[in-house]
């Protein structure tokens, strides 16, 4: 067969590639050099809305830092319930395949309907969570603490997709080869030893692989802060990806709303990077 | 005897069968929404409709979320259907995604949808894109009756984009069990040495609803509290910013614009008076119910219509609520002009002149345009026609959370409500004198209706939530904003800005 016939077929699955990968990113990157907004079309105004959001922008690069702090600590705290989870019905316990699917269930919930629950929760006079805590003398300000709506957040995050991490795990789990579990019992480690030196080292790079994937996915958040909060009180919960939507959609500035989703791209590519090189280093270091 | 008066019930039966309201009756048997005055004759009644065909047609709108505006675009959308034989596709979008869902495919040249709800304050970026209102329309005798104010909402420079559908302003609203009450008149004396009567000016309101927060005034088991307000950020929060900020700024002897000097297009979002209503604002949020710090316009309807608060202001739909028959709380409250104050900001001279001032907020309200690319035009305007009919009209202004408010002149006569709707008859004098009133008035402000609105709108929203968060300072979150508005203006282009803000400063100014 001629050389360049190879390429022929590789024609359609490259169209596909080009249709929907590059051509919207190249696409990003023209509107982003655009002003384009309710008032103006697609032109061309070079660099202006990155030097807009490098030197008059600090509210991006807040909502950049709380969006970090926001993800690290939702995922760090999934991670460690999804592991105590996994770990619980990977042994043989009874009801093990109804737990197995009982802890799944809030990952298979619509985000905007159970968070509209959880503010539901969480309201500061109607909602049960208050009521119930009035009784102890407490009714704490949920969603209009600056600091204590944060928190908000982060358990509605944990309790939607801890599950996610503990398929993972789970599955991560059940394929461990049993050799040096029994090693473990036959040289009587303790349950805490075992779990230490055997399951943890051994599940690392899939610990590795979850971590990275619940970041790449928690940096987005979004419904969550939508609904929950609306990104308040004042800027307390607004996270980049919420204030890229109210740029672009809600204030219809297209233009700049691109230039911050590539320059948010860019640094997640990154930071992403970095983190799985860390946390490679870190757990695989033997 | 017995002849005459045979005679005479056989001619009235006849009169009843035959007149307007018999024939009414017709319609209201399978549009039951109709029920309490049946079809009124018009150019869009239901009788007229019937006899259109629009069979084989499809009408697309985007509409706002059940239930305000959204559920009678629905119901209307139904009832249009059964009538015509079209097939009408409603879509529901959350209120601050209405810009953008019509706007994107505005830009792109396209037009998905024939009919989009809005706000009225669009109307600067939409009206590119809009079919001007044909004029028999705006000839018919159904648009003779909408107030003169909501004709120029709905209008710009002369050309109407907008169907007149809504008609919207702020007024306060309170609990006139309470104020009223010469026991808690007696009790609110000895306490604090004032008298309790409906508040003149916001020191006022915020005096009384400190006192009124945090225990059962009424009686009924449950706390209760000062005032329920839309604070949650970015839920049309800003325009109850302005309802508290007209009082302080704007001052009819200082004309050529209350939100930007017209002349250098300076803000004026954070001279003293503002500062003042932000200051006011932000010790609102020690009376308002728990929580109240995230309320939308949602929650101030179910609270304030729900008996939990004192007192409330925004649009007519909490009010509305608190009177529906089902409420615990009907014929007990009472609406009257937003409050003032004792002293308004000169922006010539740059003092305070202490004297009484207040001014009117004629808050933008739903709009609803047709598109210029939309290939069933006259279905379009039919439909929106059918929509906001006498029968409909009145129907849907008894309904709290349907969105629906007076906007024509005939709506003012107290009768409608009290006959209607069942209304206590001073409650509806007041209610109708204080929207009267506000027609009337030479101080009003307009909403904000210029090119980029969202930007300068949502720039209040983030600037006033921070303070009311306590991460920043009055002046220092007004500082914030006015920085961010002269950004806007920049971008946009000042003229574009000045133009239209023009247009607005000549209704505001009286030049209209």
């Amino acid at each position: 067969m001629n050389f360049k016939h190879k390429y022929v077929f590789l024609f359609p699955g490259l169209f596909v590639l080009i249709g929907i990968l590059i051509f919207p990113i190249i696409f990003v990157v023209r509107l982003s050099l655009s002003g384009w907004n309710s008032y103006n079309g697609l032109n061309f105004i070079g660099l202006e809305n990155y030097v807009r959001l490098f030197t008059d922008d600090p509210r991006f690069w807040q909502s950049f830092l709380r969006l970090s702090f926001l993800s690290v600590t939702t995922v760090i705290l999934q991670y460690v319930i999804g592991f105590a989870l996994a770990h619980m019905v990977w042994k043989d316990i009874k009801f093990q395949r109804f737990f197995r699917v009982l802890f799944l269930i809030p990952m298979m919930t619509t985000p905007v309907i159970m968070t509209v629950i959880w503010r539901t929760f969480f309201h500061e006079s109607l909602g049960p969570v208050n009521d119930i805590l009035s009784n102890f003398g407490m009714s704490p300000k949920w969603l209009t603490d600056p600091v204590l709506a944060k928190f908000t957040v982060i358990i509605v995050e944990v309790w939607q997709w801890t599950p996610f991490m503990f398929l993972l795990l789970l599955a991560g789990l059940l394929s461990l080869p049993k050799e040096p579990f029994l090693a473990a019992a036959i040289d009587g480690a303790s349950p805490v030893r075992k779990f230490l030196y055997v399951t943890f080292p051994l599940m690392a790079p899939i610990s590795i692989g979850a971590i990275i994937i619940r970041l790449i996915e928690a940096s987005k958040i979004m419904d969550t802060v939508y609904v929950l909060t609306s990104g308040g009180p004042g800027t307390a919960t607004e996270t980049s990806s919420f204030y890229i939507f109210i740029k672009g959609l809600r204030e219809f500035q297209m233009g700049y709303a691109a230039s911050m989703s590539f320059t948010y791209l860019i640094i997640m590519i990154i930071s992403l990077t970095v983190i799985a090189k860390v946390l490679t280093k870190v757990l695989l270091k033997d | 005897m017995k002849i005459i008066k045979t005679c005479l019930s056989a001619a009235i039966s006849s009169v009843l069968i035959f007149s307007p309201m018999a024939y009414a009756d017709k319609w209201s048997d399978q549009f039951p929404h109709i029920k309490a005055t049946g079809d009124i004759p018009g150019d869009c009644s239901y009788e007229e409709m019937s006899k259109k065909n629009y069979k084989g047609k499809t009408l697309k709108i985007n509409t706002h979320a059940v239930p305000v505006i959204g559920q009678p675009t629905a119901l209307h959308a139904e009832q249009f259907a059964k009538l015509t034989g079209a097939k009408v596709d409603v879509t529901h979008t959350p209120a601050g995604d209405l810009y953008a869902k019509a706007m994107v495919p505005f830009k792109a040249g396209q037009a998905p949808y024939d009919i989009v709800f809005g706000f009225s304050n669009f109307i600067n970026d939409w009206k590119r894109y809009l079919a001007p209102v044909p004029k028999k329309y705006i000839n018919s005798p159904e648009m003779k009756d909408v107030t003169k104010s909501h004709i120029g909402v709905s209008s710009w420079d002369g050309t109407m984009y907008q169907y007149p559908v809504d008609g919207d302003r702020h007024y306060l609203k309170y609990r006139k069990d309470v104020i009223d009450n010469p026991e808690m008149q007696k009790k609110y004396k000895a306490d604090t040495g004032k008298e309790l009567r409906v508040p003149r000016t916001w020191k006022e309101y915020g005096e009384m609803a400190k006192y009124f927060n945090g225990w059962d005034w009424d009686g009924d088991g449950e706390k209760e509290y000062g005032s329920a307000e839309v604070m949650k950020k970015d839920d049309l929060m800003f325009a109850a910013f302005f309802s508290r900020s007209v009082a302080y700024a704007k001052n009819l002897s200082t004309p050529g614009g209350f939100f930007f000097d017209l002349e250098t297009m300076k803000p004026n979002i954070n001279n003293p008076g503002f500062v003042e209503a932000l200051t006011d604002w932000v010790e609102a949020t020690k009376y308002v119910p728990p929580g109240g710090i995230n309320f939308g316009l949602g929650d101030e309807i179910g609270s304030f219509g729900g008996g939990q608060t004192l007192f409330s202001f925004s649009w007519d739909d909490a009010f509305i609520a608190a009177m529906q028959d089902d409420s615990p709380i009907k014929n007990k409250v009472g609406a009257a002009p937003l409050p003032g104050a004792d002293r308004v900001w000169n922006r010539n001279t740059n003092g305070w002149e202490n004297r009484y001032n207040q001014a009117p907020y004629i808050v933008w309200g739903w709009a609803v345009g047709v598109a210029k690319k939309s290939k069933v035009k006259d279905m379009a305007f039919d439909y929106l026609c059918f929509f906001s009919n006498g029968a409909n009209h009145q129907a849907d202004l008894a309904i709290g959370n349907f969105g629906v408010n007076p906007f024509k002149n005939s709506d003012f006569d107290p009768n409608i409500y009290i006959d209607t709707m069942g209304w206590d008859p001073e409650i509806a004098n007041s209610y109708t004198k204080t929207l009267l009133d506000m027609e009337k008035s030479k101080n009003r402000v307009f909403p904000l209706r210029v090119p980029g609105v969202f930007e300068f709108t949502s720039a209040v929203a983030t600037g006033t939530s921070k303070a009311l968060a306590g991460q920043l300072s009055p002046q220092e979150a007004l500082d914030e904003v006015a920085k961010e508005w002269e950004a806007i203006v920049q971008r946009v282009g000042k003229k574009a800005v000045q133009d239209a803000y023009a247009v607005g400063v000549k209704m505001e100014d009286n030049k209209l």
